[in-house]
């Protein structure tokens, strides 16, 4: 490898997926890092193959090919680079075979047992089950429970530093008693992070020291009112690749061409989402929507937290979406009549043939109004966890929880929202930008001004697992080729009546004439931007209505411009709500859809 | 040659079969290699280990748990039975008897001096696999199971509920286009493998489900009656758990979709042999399908399975599998290697296709459509 940061000239990122591993090739060009191209290949963990590098040296030589240029000799990598061959640096992420799959324990489901499931989303795990001693189960439930799923690591947690120690070892004769066993392979001991109270570690490591693997990290709840997610995070990482991929098939051979540790793909997206929250001081929020799960990430005053939703997604899933978003809400995005008995049967064909894709236009609208509803679940999960429980460094008086309720007022303030980014098929795909932003406008109602932007090829893990070794290069890549800026939305908070004047609208870019509209309640006004380069947006709401800085108050700032455009969305706040009338209710989403050429025709 | 793999469903009269028989836990297997065996033939057996019960006996006998050990009055291994007395206290200066019995019957497992709680074992669950298919066992994986091969004609469907069944294979309904109807089924049906053709109702799975029919195979079936079967609305397709007393196998998928010829002409000439079927399907990463096997009986003859399929060209029959043409048979004619532009304003890789019944073309997308496979 080339000896400093600096001297890297080229970089080769994977990230092996459940079903396809994703390499990009990124070279320093003219003194910025850019992305080259992009291969892929299926991934090969499972049967007949049962070798993750298979799949690697595939996508890689997609690579060599459209570069036009070797990387590989043979079956390995070629590193350092060498004249026009091999590359300086090679990092890969992964989430085959499942991602990684954990159970937490914590005393109390409400405080130990979230601030566990916070630091096992938070390293990119799929939580299976949260175990407390408040969960409502008895002890032979939790017990049955533990021995049914087989994950691939238990994170035990419980009590403050100095506090009773016995409840935290009654949870640590459950897990000895459950026997639980790691889901892959037989040949090894499942893998148990302790961070619980300390003074209960002599007492836990009896219990399972010579059963699992134990290891033992700071109290991830040291004190009521503070969280150290931090050492139990670290831990998983490293348990991960020390356990759960040295048993992955091929994973051990992987390793050895990496000088960087393998992450699980969701924990290098949160990476990459965090760097930027904290280089342009915005509050984030990214999405990414897959078939079987819909990750959300954010980081608000500074705390970034990220949840999964394991079963909202756009195939393997789409039939839970409809379960829990329940018909009518589906149904409500749908600009035409749909009968029922019809809407449900396609969507189960979906489900059960998940790799299909939209050939009608119908079929596009119904699969783009089950997004909106996967997306809006998954962002009220997300709002449910992401809490004002501060992490390290961050005290709250012990008035301060009691005058909460349950575990904390949510973290997400729409109105803070800077930027918004989404990912996945059915937002990367879509075959117009403007469907996206809709999409994610629809989903999450954001408040006052916001930017919109689609990551283009997901290629966020790669680039967050490289920043941690060359921030620089996965900056730039992530602002240059990742991250494709679509513009932004205005939505004053507010009701009124359809016509009422709403908010008045400046925008000025160079390049293209000053914009000056007045926009009433109840529209979707879409207003040209630049595609690139910094606009400067000046909006003034009526009274009666807040875009962040009181009612009546006007806003001014500086956004980047957009493919899109700026969106000004009147269509109400605190509440949103579409007309009751089925009639009313499709006369305004087809209006809505004209005004901002959704679809093709008359939709 | 223009040419493209998009994996089918297998529809196959002769197809040599092997099926993994395996213990949750390992055991005994009773079979050995070589042996001819019987669908119902148990061929490996275990005990899985009791579910645990905690007894906080601290809390029981009013004591500290320090002192639970000592207060037992049995030693840690022994069996018990439920309502038996296990550990006896004396409280409030030694004036008062204080005694803890078990729950269940079964062993005590363990004692905890810092938290004075009792863990005691249910007895063994006894557990057996049988063959599941009629075959000849050509592997025996140690203390685990074994591996089952047989010849057979091979079906997969597309969508199952419920689990592995046996049953003689009997086709009712009149043609691959009609619905299976409740009248059609009778007492006769009992234990029988019930072929039905485009469409089975929920009303008519449950007259299927009194006169005890073992498996209903039919094209298609509405959501909304597999939310009224399950009592629940599917999320993920993972099933084959289900107890809904019997099993039910769509070879299309939702809605009313006539059988594919080829797999009712199958079906049809397997009629009055025994088949094995299976509704247990687990559509995510290394997708499973449930499938019905009508084993030809005799011995397996030493070849190989049908060949691999080589993927989809001009010619390959291949049925679609998306609106706007959900449902039909069709052969492909062309498999342009151009992006083009669908209806929906995608660009997408697409094949030009002639429709089996009306010699119609059409242009798809190549990830809706799916391979017939031989």
């Amino acid at each position: 490898m080339a000896s400093t940061s600096a001297d890297i000239r080229s970089i080769l990122a994977t990230d092996c997926g459940s079903t396809t591993t994703k390499a990009i090739l990124i070279e320093k060009r003219d003194g910025a890092y850019r992305l080259i191209v992009r291969g892929e290949a299926p991934t090969t963990v499972e049967a007949p193959f049962e070798d993750v590098t298979r799949g690697v040296l595939n996508a890689v030589r997609e690579v060599e090919e459209l570069a036009g240029r070797r990387i590989l000799d043979g079956e390995r990598i070629i590193t350092p680079q060498s004249g026009d061959e091999g590359v300086d640096l090679y990092v890969t992420t992964s989430s085959a075979g499942g991602g990684l799959q954990m159970m937490v324990s914590g005393l109390v489901l409400q405080m130990t047992g979230e601030s566990a499931q916070r630091a096992a989303l938070g390293a990119g795990a799929i939580v299976m089950d949260v175990i407390a001693l408040n969960d409502g189960r008895r002890p032979y439930e939790k017990i049955r429970r533990l021995r049914q799923l087989r994950p691939d690591m238990i994170l035990l947690s419980g009590g403050t530093d100095g506090g009773d120690t016995r409840r935290v070892v009654e949870m640590a004769e459950i897990l000895a008693a459950a026997d639980p066993k790691a889901r892959l392979g037989t040949g090894y001991e499942l893998p148990v992070i302790y961070a619980g109270n300390k003074e209960a570690v002599a007492a836990v490591t009896e219990c399972l020291g010579s059963r699992t693997a134990l290891s033992v990290v700071p109290n991830l709840r040291p004190a009521l009112e503070r969280e150290n997610l931090r050492p139990a995070r670290d831990a998983i990482h490293e348990l991960f690749m020390e356990h759960v991929m040295a048993h992955a098939p091929g994973y051990r051979k992987l390793m050895t061409w990496t000088p960087v540790p393998i992450m699980p793909t969701p924990g290098a997206v949160g990476i990459i989402i965090e760097k930027v929250a904290r280089r342009d001081r915005l509050a984030v929020v990214g999405v990414d929507i897959g078939g079987a799960t819909t990750d959300v990430f954010s980081v608000f005053q500074e705390v970034f937290n990220r949840t999964v939703s394991a079963n909202l997604g756009m195939s393997y899933s789409v039939s839970n979406v409809m379960a829990e978003a329940g018909i009518a809400n589906i149904l409500r995005w749908v600009p035409f009549d749909v009968n029922e008995i019809a809407l449900r049967n396609r969507i189960k064909n979906k489900m059960i043939r998940p790799t299909t894709i939209p050939q009608t236009l119908e079929d596009l609208v119904i699969e783009q109004a089950i997004a909106r509803e996967a997306l809006r679940l998954a962002f009220e999960q997300h709002k449910a966890l992401a809490t004002s429980l501060k992490g390290v460094q961050t005290e709250r008086t012990i008035s301060d929880i009691m005058a909460q309720s349950g575990s904390g007022q949510t973290l997400v303030n729409l109105l803070d929202l800077g930027l918004l980014v989404g990912s996945g098929g059915v937002l990367s795909h879509a075959p117009r930008r403007v469907q996206a932003a809709l999409m994610m406008i629809d989903a999450f109602l954001p408040e006052g001004l916001t930017q919109l932007a689609v990551d283009s090829i997901f290629m966020a893990p790669q680039l967050g697992v490289l920043s941690s070794v060359h921030e620089q290069a996965a900056t730039e890549v992530f602002e240059r080729d990742c991250l494709i800026r679509l513009g932004a939305v205005l939505a004053p908070i507010g009701s009124g009546k359809a016509g009422q004047a709403c908010v008045t609208v400046e925008v000025t870019a160079p390049g293209q004439p000053a914009i000056d509209r007045r926009v009433p309640f109840g529209e979707l006004v879409l207003l040209p931007l630049p595609p690139e380069g910094k606009v400067r947006v000046v909006a003034a709401p009526e009274r009666g209505f807040d875009l962040g800085a009181g009612r009546g108050k006007p806003i001014e700032a500086e956004i980047h411009g957009g493919v899109v455009g700026l969106l000004v969305d009147t269509r109400g706040r605190r509440p949103f709500a579409l007309p009751a009338s089925t009639t009313e209710r499709i006369a305004r989403l087809r209006a809505w859809n004209q005004a901002l050429d959704l679809y093709p025709g008359d939709v | 040659m223009a040419h493209a793999y998009t994996p089918g469903l297998r529809v196959t009269e002769r197809a040599v079969l092997r099926r993994e028989r395996r213990l949750p836990l390992k055991g005994t297997v009773t079979v050995d290699v070589g042996a001819a065996v019987e669908a119902r033939t148990v061929v490996a057996r275990t005990e899985l280990p009791g579910n645990v019960q905690t007894l906080n006996v601290a809390a029981k006998l009013s004591i500290d748990p320090a002192n639970v050990p000592g207060a037992l009055i049995k030693p840690i291994g022994s069996e018990v039975r439920a309502g038996e007395m296990v550990a006896r206290g004396k409280t409030l200066f030694g004036l008062l008897t204080q005694t803890a019995t078990t729950p269940t019957t079964g062993t005590l497992e363990s004692v905890s001096a810092i938290t004075g709680q009792l863990i005691l074992r249910e007895p063994p669950i006894p557990v057996e696999v049988n063959a599941y298919i009629q075959g000849v066992v050509v592997a025996v994986i140690p203390a685990e199971g074994v591996v089952v091969e047989t010849e057979a004609t091979f079906i997969q469907g597309i969508f199952g509920v419920g689990g592995e069944t046996q049953g003689e294979i009997v086709v009712v309904s009149e043609g691959p286009d009609q619905e299976l109807r409740g009248e059609n089924l009778s007492e006769s049906h009992r234990g029988k493998v019930v072929v039905g053709g485009a469409y089975v109702s929920y009303e008519t799975l449950m007259r299927a489900k009194a006169v005890e029919v073992a498996a209903v195979v039919v094209g298609g079936f509405d959501d909304g009656d597999l939310r009224r079967l399950l009592g629940r609305d599917l999320g993920v397709a993972i099933t084959g758990s289900e107890e809904l007393g019997l099993t039910l196998i769509l070879t299309e998928g939702f809605g009313r979709i006539r059988m594919a010829d080829r797999s009712w002409r199958l079906l049809e000439a397997a009629a009055g042999r025994a088949a094995s079927v299976s509704g247990a399907t687990q559509i995510r990463a290394g997708v499973m399908r449930p499938e019905i096997l009508v084993p030809f009986g005799g011995s397996v003859p030493q070849r190989e399975a049908a060949a691999v399929s080589t993927g989809i060209e001009p010619g390959s029959l291949l049925r679609v599998i998306r609106e706007p043409h959900f449902g039909r048979i069709a052969t492909v004619v062309e498999l342009p290697p151009e992006l083009r532009e669908l209806e929906s304003g995608s660009m997408a890789r697409v094949m030009v296709v002639e429709f089996a019944d009306d010699r119609a073309r059409a242009v798809v997308p190549r990830a809706n459509v799916e391979l017939i496979e031989r």
